[in-house]
């Protein structure tokens, strides 16, 4: 524990061109750019996949991608995109390709599994009341669909924060280099330090995506409304405020 | 008025849903597709709002031909209610309600008006208003889809078994205010059902499919159970169809007697085998032995409530029933309001059951024999 306290003890860790701050940044940034780009591919595909019931083989060939081993995918990568890419490029561009193919499955399968869940007769009825296409896939599909396309979302993110470590073995900035270089060292303050961070990186942002998904969800499918269950109320409709001990009915 | 004209749905795999098909629900009433599983009534119901495209022949909505309307339009001028509600989870109950306006541009403040309006007239709480359709029991959330498809006052609504998945006396109520509504608002109905019962009860006219998709007949619901046109339309409407024709007629003046009661809390001054209790506005509460009461007040627990009540000027059917469920065998008779009039006994019912005709059978084709008559449709 010691040398970890001197680590993050010192204020020359924290600033400078590589100091924790600057780190800590690279690796929202990668993380962030990652995640846009493994969206933009993942979230319409999923959700046009559900919404036509087409192309389901896309989510099982995405889902078996999940068996690629990632560091070397990403060496590969490196050594076969470096050359051709200019300056930081050569690092970024290999790097941030690699993490998003890690992304994309749980993203693929979270916008699909949404769509492919909601409630058969909510789908029926949104057509048969007039809804176009596209009205119900945004009124009706995607909303029902949020808390499963959420939760692809936070795992593509931890899985992103988590791996984008490797991505210091190219050569990369981030977290990874305290880890990478850390180990490479044997300063084994700053390796573990780094490992730290990362770790409370994760849980925040896991925190900050979780909040987010209460504000977005609807109530309605979150078992959070307001008023309590179903049963709580018997004055709310007259089947339920019938009087069970009278049985003399008129009959018509 | 919706017309099937010689409609048919193959299905690609070459089942035949429905199978030339001919057949007017007429423009108001309440048109009842009844017939067992496979039959194709819900897809002939599916057919007009094309959820589900005719292979050959056409519908016609008021003489327009339904396959040349723009689908998702044609939809918003139809309201459409199923089995399960259908209603949208993520959307309370007002903002399902208002669906329909909303497609429609009408403004905010416009929707919610009449999606409040539209709770009130389903029989539900304003303040379920703002719930979201898990919170409510299945009965409310199939309120609120009859509320959702009458939000934009259509003239058509198709309804397909809307109120199968509920319990019997919810189904009951629901039914009941069905009708009620449906005087008000005098909408031109299909109603899908398995349920013949159900159908007997709501039609104004029941289609009876056969399986194959195949009409066996259609007739005004006394004119089924009384005059049905083959063996499986027989046997489909059922045994009982003697006993439940008398739902139709109404009970002309039966020989009421006058009963002695007694209230709870009073004792029976009397050793009749059977007195009727009634509370203090003369409403029945049911049957009391006074012989096994021995000499002391009427308890609740006494009571027998097996009987039912018919109400004075109702059918020959609850007349009857009344008689024969009573534990006294004087079927108990009240008038509008719930107050005791006065018991019949069954004979007296059967022979006022005797003094009445059955419907008149029509002359010439008999699957469409005793069919509402269609103003302006030549035969």
């Amino acid at each position: 524990m010691n040398i970890l306290f001197e680590w993050f003890g010192d204020p020359a860790n924290w600033s400078g061109a590589d100091g924790i701050g600057q780190r800590l940044w690279e690796h929202l940034w990668y993380t962030a750019v990652t995640m846009l780009v493994a969206s933009a591919v993942a979230l319409p595909l999923g959700l046009w996949v559900g919404h036509t019931g087409r192309g389901r083989w896309l989510v099982t060939l995405a889902n078996s991608a999940r068996a690629v081993p990632t560091l070397g995918l990403l060496l590969a990568a490196s050594l076969w995109l470096g050359p051709k890419l200019p300056g930081d490029f050569a690092y970024t561009v290999p790097s941030i390709a690699v993490l998003a193919i890690l992304a994309v499955p749980p993203l693929l399968a979270g916008a699909y599994g949404g769509i492919d869940s909601v409630d058969g007769a909510a789908r029926d009825a949104a057509y048969g009341v007039g809804m176009r296409g596209r009205q119900v896939l945004w009124q009706v599909e995607v909303p029902n669909a949020l808390p499963l396309m959420l939760s692809g979302v936070r795992s593509a993110v931890l899985q992103v924060v988590a791996t984008a470590t490797i991505a210091a073995i190219p050569g990369l900035g981030g977290l990874g280099r305290f880890i990478i270089d850390g180990i490479a060292l044997a300063d084994y303050g700053q390796a573990g330090g780094g490992a730290l961070l990362v770790a409370v990186l994760a849980v925040l942002l896991e925190g900050i995506l979780a909040l987010l998904q209460r504000r977005l969800v609807s109530p309605g499918l979150t078992g959070r409304a307001v008023g309590g269950s179903r049963n709580d109320d018997d004055s709310a409709g007259p089947e339920e405020s019938a009087d069970p001990t009278v049985d003399l009915r008129t009959s018509v | 008025m919706i017309r099937f004209d010689a409609v048919t749905k193959e299905f690609p795999d070459g089942t035949v849903a429905v199978d030339d098909l001919s057949l007017t629900a007429p423009t108001g009433k309440i048109t009842v597709l009844v017939g067992p599983s496979g039959c194709g009534k819900t897809t002939s119901l599916r057919m007009v709002n094309r959820m589900i495209e005719p292979t050959r022949g056409s519908i016609a909505l008021d003489g327009q031909d339904t396959g040349r309307m723009d689908q998702a339009e044609l939809r918003r001028g139809i309201g459409y209610v199923i089995q399960h509600a259908g209603l949208f989870p993520h959307r309370t109950v007002l903002d399902n309600i208002g669906t329909v306006p909303r497609l429609l541009g009408w403004d905010k403040k416009k929707v919610r008006d009449r999606s409040r309006e539209l709770l009130e007239r389903v029989g539900l709480d304003a303040r379920l208003g703002d719930r979201y359709p898990t919170q409510l029991s299945g009965g409310q959330q199939q309120r609120v889809g009859v509320a959702r498809a009458l939000a934009a006052d259509p003239p058509v609504m198709l309804m397909d078994e809307p109120f199968s998945a509920v319990d019997p006396i919810v189904r009951d109520q629901l039914q009941d205010e069905f009708l009620r509504l449906q005087d008000e608002l005098g909408k031109t109905i299909i109603f899908v059902t398995h349920d013949i019962d159900e159908a007997i009860k709501l039609g104004d006219q029941v289609a009876v499919l056969r399986v194959g998709g195949t009409l066996a007949q259609v007739a005004e619901p006394a004119y089924l159970l009384a005059h049905p046109a083959d063996d499986f339309v027989a046997d489909f409407v059922g045994r009982d169809r003697g006993y439940r024709s008398l739902q139709f007629q109404e009970a002309p003046r039966l020989p009421l007697r006058s009963e002695p009661t007694v209230t709870l809390g009073e004792t029976p001054a009397t050793d009749a085998a059977w007195l009727l209790v009634v509370d203090d506005r003369r409403h029945p509460l049911g049957w009391v032995e006074p012989g096994r009461i021995g000499g002391r007040g009427v308890q609740d627990a006494d009571l027998h409530r097996g009987g039912t009540v018919a109400r004075s000027g109702g059918s020959l059917r609850g007349a009857l029933d009344a008689a024969l469920s009573s534990p006294a065998r004087r079927g108990v008779i009240v008038d509008d309001s719930g107050e005791l009039v006065g018991t019949v006994l069954a004979h007296e019912v059967l022979d006022a059951i005797e003094d009445t005709d059955r419907p008149e059978r029509d002359e010439g084709d008999p699957v469409h024999g005793g069919a509402v008559a269609v103003a302006g449709d030549e035969a």
